[in-house]
């Protein structure tokens, strides 16, 4: 009788397994979506919710905010060349079967992201100071030091994830129809790895260009990043222009987006001629 | 032969230039001095006073708890997302996966900062900027944010791998809908679930900026919430790395160690087990 009873009570409400997703939409819809949209709302009022411009027109005229974006962007290129011209041929030295065969290598340099990074960043500096390059004299290049140290690892694994789907028989086919070593890898070697290559960009740049913790640490305040300046405003309760700031980043992220959405397209039609 | 030699000799000069900073900690761990450089002698004190240091374990007991309690949360919630939308139709699909990918390529300091503007207008909302909402509950849902995306990313795939009529099979055998979810489907996508649960606690150990602006006072005590990335911020701002840290770094990497030797056992078995299972076919 029980039984009978259950089942009728659950046929009013059938179970489907959509359902369970809609938990999980409302919780990004309200702090994912919403918040965004309140970076707006407050990038563009006062402090009593009245419409203004006053943060967009400060960021334009005031030379140090439009200095932190410059300095932002200079440390993120250099950030992220070094870090491909580093990590780049170590993927593909690891990703080589005649130089390397056991995998455990390639955990081992993801290994250090388990350990907790601000005390690696305590570490770099100290280490830093100790050979001389200390963060009050040389702020740029502890700085730069520090970054690439953090995301060596971001860039080495997808780099290392597309060598290894690196397509042999036509580099080979490449050097066997007269290709010199330079023609072989940037006719066939560099644009195989290129989807590798825009992942580790984007793993670097963006993260570089908003990191609070390394820049403060080892330029001992010296060098101001986007992320350092929101930051900054957070602890002065500054709502307005924090939320400027963050906004312009989102832009710098949506466009980033874009443009990768549209290289990977471009990518996936040229393959299609194949 | 030229090649080999020459990458194996980058391979291991960057890992040992990459690992330098970690190894002179640990070096120094077993001496007592303020500035790394100094040596005054063999010495196991700062692996007691460690222990000691009330500071350090009060951050390491907050870290833990916040890393496991929201890696649950966001487990559950990410796992049953991913495993809705998979069967939604393909709008709301796109839908979820479209924001889901917004937090993931988003700079971390802006989503800390987007969170905190939503409690600060919320504050201002219902309590006229009186009441401080902030503290452990807003902690956590910050680390929950954080590590959300990453678990529907990693459940996602498995999902798109399993057999189909698995499910299907199981009702037509008389299984209900919910016998079904947890008997067939969720162990079908458990490797995925547990890897977007270790990518949760990792994420979370590893947070500062979304802890440094979501933190206050705790539920047992008055003083803001610290984890031990804010704890060794606020400590190595203007002085070196405490000594006693450094003997925690040594016991961090040790356990590092072990899982990196797991790992590697763990997948030199699949290895052998994925040659056996070949073998087979081929005969």
């Amino acid at each position: 009788m029980k039984s009978i009873k259950r089942q009728r009570k659950l046929q009013y409400f059938s179970f489907k397994r959509k359902y369970l997703g809609i938990p999980y939409g409302i919780f990004l819809f309200l702090f994912i979506i919403i918040p965004i949209f309140l970076i707006i709302f407050y990038a563009f009022t006062d402090g009593d919710g009245n419409f203004t411009f006053d943060a967009l027109v400060g960021f334009f005229t005031t030379w140090t905010k439009i200095n932190v974006l410059f300095v932002s962007v200079f440390v993120a290129l250099q950030t992220t060349i070094i870090c491909l011209l580093i990590g780049y041929p170590l993927a593909y030295f690891l990703a080589d079967k005649k130089v390397n065969k056991n995998a455990v290598l390639v955990t081992l340099f993801i290994a250090p992201m388990w350990i907790n990074f601000v005390l690696r960043t305590g570490a770099t500096r100290d280490l830093l100071t100790w050979i001389g390059i200390n963060g009050g004299d040389y702020p740029h290049l502890a700085t730069l030091i520090g970054m690439v140290y953090n995301y060596l690892p971001f860039v080495i694994l997808p780099l290392y994830t597309t060598m290894l789907k690196l397509d042999q028989s036509q580099i080979e086919a490449a050097s066997d129809l007269g290709a010199n070593h330079f023609q072989v890898f940037f006719k066939s070697i560099l644009p195989q790895s290129y989807p590798g290559i825009i992942s580790a960009v984007m793993m670097t740049f963006m993260p570089t260009m908003s990191s609070y913790v390394i820049s403060d640490v080892l330029s001992e305040g010296k060098i101001t990043l986007f992320g350092n300046y929101i930051y900054l405003n957070f602890s002065l309760n500054a709502w307005n222009d924090g939320s400027f700031m963050a906004l312009i980043m989102l832009a710098i992220v949506g466009i980033s987006m874009f443009l990768t959405r549209k290289s990977e397209k471009k990518a996936a039609k040229g393959s299609s001629i194949w | 032969m030229v090649k080999k030699i020459f990458g194996q000799i980058y391979i291991w000069l960057i890992l040992l230039v990459m690992y330098l900073p970690i190894l002179v900690l640990i070096a120094f761990s077993f001496t007592k001095t303020i500035y790394i450089g100094q040596w005054t002698g063999f010495t196991f004190d700062l692996y007691v006073s460690l222990f000691e240091k009330k500071e350090i374990m009060i951050a390491l007991g907050n870290t833990l708890i916040i890393a496991i309690s929201s890696a649950i949360i966001s487990t559950v919630l990410g796992a049953m997302g991913a495993i809705g939308a998979f069967y939604m139709k393909n709008k709301w699909r796109k839908t979820l996966d479209t924001m889901t990918q917004i937090p993931i390529v988003n700079a971390e300091i802006v989503m800390a900062l987007s969170l905190l503007v939503l409690i600060v207008f919320i504050d201002s909302l219902f309590f006229h900027g009186q009441g401080s909402l902030k503290g452990f509950w807003t902690l956590l849902l910050g680390h929950v944010v954080l590590s959300l995306p990453f678990v529907y990313t990693s459940v996602k795939p498995k999902l798109q791998q399993m057999d189909p009529y698995l499910y299907e099979a199981a009702l037509d055998l008389g299984c209900t809908p919910r016998k079904a979810l947890f008997k067939i489907l969720i162990p079908e996508i458990l490797p995925g679930i547990l890897s977007g649960f270790l990518l949760a606690i990792t994420l979370s150990l590893d947070d500062f900026i979304i802890t440094a602006f979501l933190t206050g006072p705790g539920l047992f005590s008055d003083g803001d919430i610290s984890t031990l990335s804010t704890y060794i911020q606020s400590v190595i701002k203007k002085r070196p790395v405490p000594p006693e840290l450094r003997a925690l770094t040594t016991i961090i990497s040790i356990i590092v160690i072990l899982a990196v030797i797991g790992i590697s056992i763990y997948q030199n078995h699949q290895n052998k087990n994925a040659r056996k299972r070949l073998k087979i076919r081929k005969i």
